[in-house]
């Protein structure tokens, strides 16, 4: 009886199964984040020029740390701008 | 001795000999000072990511070079008494900044050898687009 009470579906269910957020650094082993490379950290910034926070990117706290840093640096020496609209 | 890296944006509105002039002025005061200059990169006419003293481009000038800690405070001040000098950084490597500094210089030094006519050929590029 127990079988037949079972519910049936046609298409096979779509479980969410989240991927996991990873540290791009500590995975591909970068130790230092260059100031001086714009197009990569803009990787890291959403489309005002804001840096993107940790949630959102999966970096770990020390990474983004230096990141943070990195995106400073540039926006002082006018790599990156400190306000904008669609930068992307 | 620590290792440092300072970039500067020079003003656009001087010419070429201007220009390395000034540049030449800041590595001789660090050479007065005892720094021992490891490396030298000029970027060139860059544009910048915002405005700053009203102009949009600036000639990019970045050094580096091992010396002790109070000459960044006299070449600071080198900076800021010239007019020339728009914008400036400096700050200390740490050890992987360090490590990844003299890989970007073994790179940089290999494509010159590689291609030396193409290094100048871009500089040019650069400034057009500006």
């Amino acid at each position: 009886m127990a079988a037949n009470n079972e519910i049936r579906y046609l298409t096979p269910l779509t479980v969410d199964t989240k991927k996991k957020k990873y540290c791009r650094f500590k995975r591909s082993g970068i130790k230092y984040i260059d100031y001086k490379d714009p197009e990569f950290l803009k990787k890291f910034l959403n489309e005002q020029g804001k840096i993107l926070p940790r949630r959102i990117t999966g970096t770990s706290l020390k990474f983004q740390r230096r990141v943070a840093q990195a995106v400073k640096r540039a926006r002082h020496l006018a790599l990156l701008p400190y306000v904008t609209d669609l930068m992307k | 001795m620590n290792h440092y890296e300072t970039v500067f944006i020079l003003t656009p509105v001087l010419s070429d000999d201007q220009m390395k002039e000034a540049v030449e002025k800041f590595k001789d005061v660090l050479k007065q000072n005892d720094a021992e200059i490891v490396n030298e990169e000029l970027w060139g006419l860059r544009k910048l990511a915002y405005p700053i003293q009203k102009k949009s481009t600036g000639f990019y000038c970045m050094v580096e070079f091992d010396a002790e800690p109070t000459i960044v405070k006299r070449l600071e001040t080198a900076f800021r008494r010239d007019e020339r000098v728009i914008r400036f950084l400096t700050f200390r490597l740490d050890k992987y900044a360090k490590e990844y500094a003299d890989k970007r210089r073994k790179l940089r030094a290999q494509k010159a050898a590689e291609k030396p006519a193409e290094a100048p050929a871009e500089a040019t590029e650069e400034v057009k687009e500006a």
